[in-house]
């Protein structure tokens, strides 16, 4: 019995983090948000092997597992890096892979890192107000809300059936319009469809649920990656700021706070591990894990960003720290794939709890 | 990764298993649990090498190697089949241990057997009013005169303290050394003149704990255990392990199962109330948590398993964590039922033997017990984080 990463998972882990810590700093995801690209940090990444982990070898890839995905995930939300990750290198296999052969062009494209694979699932998940999406004859009709990447060459897109398709951003059909969120570390867009060709990736409803599960696990680890950030950042704070005389981390107000945040954050560790685990190993789990760890990680990271932030005092509010930009990744992986609330009731549905 | 135990811990698993499925009847039920039955269930727990499982032979216990995975086991089957797992206490529980590691090898063979049969019941005295999270500032003397130590003072929360036939005991023998290096462990029998036991009725209604007074009690001198001085490492050669027991995981795992077959039970205006969405979603949130908390838990174990895995904060977390989970987890089944939440001892409307109520208040009283939450912060802070310690406060002269 070991549960914890092998030691391949541990140097993937730090193979990940020394080129995030390198090539991903505060400053150049600042340079993100101001209206830069992300194409070097995603090249750095394929090289890395990145997009290929969860294609199968016989598809060119490398064929690890969703744990592997979780791992790099989590390097990513620790260092709140701007990058396809999610919907290029995790859902979009997980999607294509389970269509057969259908896709081996596309999947060594993006296992090459030249294709970029954006996620439109809001609609099929909870959709809001007046955005729906209608198929109808290989067609696409309606408009996704806060689709991401806004640099995709082609969306996931999942209708309100839970079937899915697959269109081109530059399809004649398809309107892509900017829309501005709170996380400048990732763009999402309002896709609009007037009759967008659409091929057909699965109507099959256990696709969308796997696909949907492993983008919510590996949400769930982005979030835990900068909650853990966060909070370490929080420490180091508290050790060096002095007032009245001593560290503010000898106050047990302050130390306290980090007690707590990393109580709470410790078993969000176990539970990601164990998530990712189950996607590959543990059907009959993997579901109902999948759903309390997207939640369980989204109310534990809003205490943890709103805790580290305070930890900060005044600086902690300032851009200057930049701590922000791990607060709002945090608010956005909350509601991204699932509001808490919504994925809950989803747990609850799939123990057969209620209808 | 690979959660598995092998196939011979799965054959071991089946036999257990087995065991319960063919004497579980005889397991006691309800709360005596220090009569007939219990020990005689306790002999045969021991035989099977179901409790008391790594302590020697020759001190009456099961005399198997140390492994993990079947004490794992064995604490999985009987909590899944809801069967008594044998006595507990903190006789059994902490002073076997640390005589295991710290006794005479007389003090081994005089104590043992008897503790782990039921024969021998114990309490412990170490908290005292003035020594509660600053349990090394406790007071009670110990006085050396001739071949006896002459005890004076007060201990609190000596839990069955009024049935104990012997407690094991923290006490200042040496006034002038640092406070962690003047203190003795001493054993003696609660017969001895000049004991007072006073029950202390605590907001569960039942007296759980006692205060405990000494007045002039007379100990013979070889009643300590390790030397003179060292009383605080005998202590706390088994304190921490004492910590993540207190609210394991597996337990709150069967209170989760039976709150949500409360909710299917339970009816407000005739809808049940895990069709209520308020009340649902509060049961998700604590069943993540108690999720979180399993997965934890079996890092702790892996660690222990796999010299060179890190556990990280993962032992240092599960008291505070375990104990305010399993607080609220009780505490939501009490707002499911509402008014029937309260019913209590007599009431017609009792849920569960007025177990919700119970470990309600019980848990409370873990929250503060065995290191309060607020001590388990500075741990977690202190030891965990590296964070600097709280400036000493110098006392004004």
């Amino acid at each position: 019995m070991q549960f914890g990463l092998s030691e391949e998972q541990i140097l993937l882990l730090d193979n990940v983090n020394r080129f995030l810590d390198d090539n991903s700093p505060l400053d150049r995801v600042r340079a993100y948000a101001d209206g830069g690209d992300d194409a070097d940090i995603w090249a750095g990444l394929t090289e890395l092997g990145v997009p290929a982990l969860l294609i199968p070898e016989a598809q060119g890839g490398i064929g690890l597992d969703p744990l592997d995905a979780a791992i790099v995930a989590e390097s990513l939300g620790a260092h709140i890096t701007p990058s396809p990750f999610l919907g290029t290198a995790v859902m979009a296999p997980t999607a294509l892979v389970a269509s057969g052969g259908k896709y081996d062009d596309l999947l060594a494209e993006i296992a090459a890192g030249t294709h970029r694979v954006g996620i439109a699932f809001s609609e099929a998940i909870k959709r809001r107000n007046d955005a729906q999406v209608e198929a109808r004859d290989g067609r696409l009709f309606g408009k996704s809300l806060f689709a991401f990447d806004a640099d995709a060459d082609s969306y996931l897109v999942a209708d309100q059936k839970q079937h899915l398709y697959l269109v081109a951003a530059d399809d004649p059909g398809l309107t892509r319009t900017h829309l501005t969120t709170v996380d400048k570390t990732r763009r999402t867009v309002e896709l609009t469809y007037d009759n967008a060709a659409a091929q057909s990736v699965s109507t099959d409803v256990r696709v969308f649920e796997s696909v949907l599960d492993i983008g919510r696990v590996a949400i769930a680890a982005d979030t835990m990656g900068a909650a853990q950030n966060m909070l370490d950042q929080a420490v180091e704070y508290a050790k060096q700021r002095e007032q009245f005389n001593r560290p503010i981390g000898s106050f047990q107000a302050v130390k306290h706070m980090c007690a707590e945040m990393a109580a709470q954050l410790e078993p969000c560790r176990s539970m990601v591990w164990f998530a990712g685990h189950a996607l590959a190993e543990l059907p009959e789990e993997a579901r109902v894990t999948a759903c309390h760890t997207k939640a369980h990680l989204a109310e534990v990271a809003q205490f943890v960003a709103k805790t580290a932030t305070e930890v900060h005092g005044g600086m902690g509010f300032t851009d200057l720290v930049g701590l922000h930009y791990w607060f709002k990744r945090c608010g956005a992986n909350r509601q991204w794939l699932g509001a808490p609330e919504f994925v809950r009731q989803e747990a609850a549905v799939l123990q057969g709890l209620t209808d | 990764m690979d959660l598995s135990f092998g196939p011979e811990y799965e054959g071991f698993r089946s036999e257990v298993a087995t065991f319960l499925a063919s004497n579980a009847d005889k397991a006691p039920k309800g709360n005596d649990l220090r009569g007939q039955q219990a020990k005689d269930w306790q002999k045969l727990l021991i035989e099977h090498g179901y409790t008391c499982r790594t302590i020697p032979k020759e001190f009456g216990g099961y005399g198997a190697e140390p492994d993990i995975i079947k004490t794992r086991i064995i604490a999985e089957e009987f909590s899944k089949a809801r069967v008594n797992a044998g006595l507990g206490g903190q006789g059994i529980s902490m002073l076997v241990p640390t005589l295991l590691e710290m006794g005479t090898q007389e003090q081994k063979e005089q104590f043992i057997r008897p503790t782990i049969t039921g024969d021998m019941i114990w309490c412990q005295g170490y908290s005292e009013p003035g020594a509660g999270s600053d349990l090394a500032a406790l007071s009670t003397a110990a006085v050396l005169d001739g071949d006896e130590w002459v005890i004076n003072g007060q201990k609190i929360w000596t839990s069955t303290a009024q049935i104990a036939d012997w407690i094991f005991c923290l006490v200042r023998s040496e006034p002038d050394a640092p406070k962690h290096k003047g203190i003795s462990f001493l054993l003696f029998d609660m017969k001895t003149p000049g004991i007072e036991v006073r029950p202390l009725v605590d907001m569960t209604g039942h007296a759980n704990f006692n205060e405990t007074f000494f007045t002039d009690v007379r100990v013979p001198k070889h009643q300590i255990v390790g030397e003179r001085g060292q009383g605080w490492q005998v202590a706390n050669a088994i304190l921490g392990h004492e910590r993540e027991t207190l609210a394991p995981a597996n337990t709150a795992q069967t209170r989760i199962n039976a709150l949500i077959e409360l909710m299917k039970n339970e009816t407000a205006d005739g809808a049940r109330l895990i069709d209520n969405p308020v009340y649902r979603d509060r049961l998700m949130k604590i069943q993540g948590k108690v999720m979180a908390m399993r997965f934890n838990e079996l890092r702790v174990l892996s660690a222990r398993l796999n010299a060179g895995q890190d556990p990280g904060l993962s032992r240092m977390i599960t008291k505070l964590e375990g104990t305010e989970l399993r607080h609220d987890l009780e505490g939501l089944a009490i707002d499911v039922m509402g008014e029937i939440g309260l019913a209590y001892e007599d009431n017609p409307h009792l849920r569960g033997g007025g177990s919700w109520q119970r470990d309600y208040m019980y848990f409370l009283g873990l929250i503060i017990g065995g290191g309060t939450s607020q001590i388990q912060k500075n741990i977690i802070s202190e030891r965990g984080l590296g964070m600097p310690r709280e400036p000493k406060f110098e006392k004004a002269s």
